[in-house]
């Protein structure tokens, strides 16, 4: 299925879920509305038209700009029956970063989600197990943030 | 020269120091510790073609209580650096620190942005050896080591930390 395909297929299925198309960007995306989430997932992963059974990666991304300080939650994913791949973007405010899991749903975006929390702090709500994947556990900030500022040290070891 | 035959028989004379500090030149077991990509030239060393074992060295213990030598390979981030430090106060002295590349020199590339690097292992253990390179091929390693046996055998002296801490 195209992409057009892909976004009549799925503002049919649920009306509400899809903010924005993006079918200029090399790879076509979909704005995706915070609170459909957790839905619009298992319809892309349980409709048989769909299939997206792969997730293929799922990123964090820290970019403020003059609309506000705001946080992506990247996904891309594939169906590897139909062959076709599909990016979803929720877009947070970096004050109120909560994000649905989709880690029950693809199990694969559960590191991912720990990775994106661990450098960017989005909070990723009914993940399984949400820890620092590769900050120590003590860890203060979230480092890909782009006004993160190193710490001078940590644990007693200078960081200059 | 340090043996001498004792007249008349067959018996070889030496100091007890000599003997030790032999004995550990020439059985320098360093421990299966890699870090980043140094590491693969650290293995490359162990292997065939390099072949560590030519000096006593292929005996990569998997414990810091039966090793002598610490290879410190690679990137020492600071969520490593703590384990470094425990690892090291676990083995038995007499102990030897080998800083292996630019990363565990100084810090290497992440020198300026790492903020999750530490800027030289010297920092929290005493270090003997700082072998250059990024990362330094195993040839280097191999000198590296040699040097460190100049250093056990008191033809050069140890310098800085490592030689307040002995």
């Amino acid at each position: 299925m195209d992409f057009e395909s892909l976004a009549r297929h799925i503002r049919a299925a649920l009306p509400e879920a899809v903010l924005e198309e993006h079918a200029e960007a090399l790879s076509p995306w979909l704005l995706v509305r915070r609170e459909s989430l957790p839905e619009l997932a298992l319809l892309l992963r349980d409709d048989p038209a769909l299939a997206f059974n792969e997730l293929m990666c799922l990123s964090g991304v820290h970019a403020p700009s003059a609309e506000g300080d705001r946080l992506w939650s990247v996904i891309h994913l594939f169906s590897q029956a139909h062959r076709h791949k599909l990016g979803l973007k929720v877009v947070l405010e970096a004050a109120d970063p909560r994000c649905p899991s989709v880690a029950r749903v693809w199990p694969t975006a559960d590191w991912h989600e720990r990775e994106a929390y661990d450098m960017v702090g989005i909070v990723y709500e009914g993940h399984p197990d949400l820890r620092r994947i590769l900050c120590p556990d003590d860890w203060e900030g979230h480092p890909l943030r782009k006004d993160y500022a190193a710490p001078a040290s940590y644990n007693g070891m200078p960081l200059d | 020269m340090p043996i001498e035959r004792h007249e008349g028989g067959n018996i070889l004379v030496t100091s007890a120091e000599w003997l030790v500090n032999e004995a550990i030149a020439r059985s320098l077991w360093p421990m299966t510790f890699g870090l980043a990509c140094c590491a693969i030239e650290m293995m490359a060393a162990g292997a065939g073609r390099y072949d560590i074992a030519r000096f006593g060295s292929e005996v990569f213990r998997p414990t810091p209580r039966q090793a002598d030598c610490m290879i410190v390979a690679g990137t020492v981030t600071m969520k490593m650096a703590s384990r470094v430090k425990l690892l090291y106060e676990q083995m038995a002295e007499p102990k030897f620190v080998i800083s292996m590349g630019s990363c565990s020199n100084c810090g290497g590339p992440y020198w300026q942005h790492g903020y999750h690097v530490l800027k030289g292992v010297d920092r929290i253990i005493p270090v003997d050896v700082y072998i250059p390179g990024c990362p330094p091929r195993p040839e280097a390693l191999l000198e590296g080591m040699e040097l460190l046996r100049d250093i056990i055998r008191g033809k050069k002296p140890r310098r800085g930390a490592a030689a307040r801490t002995a």
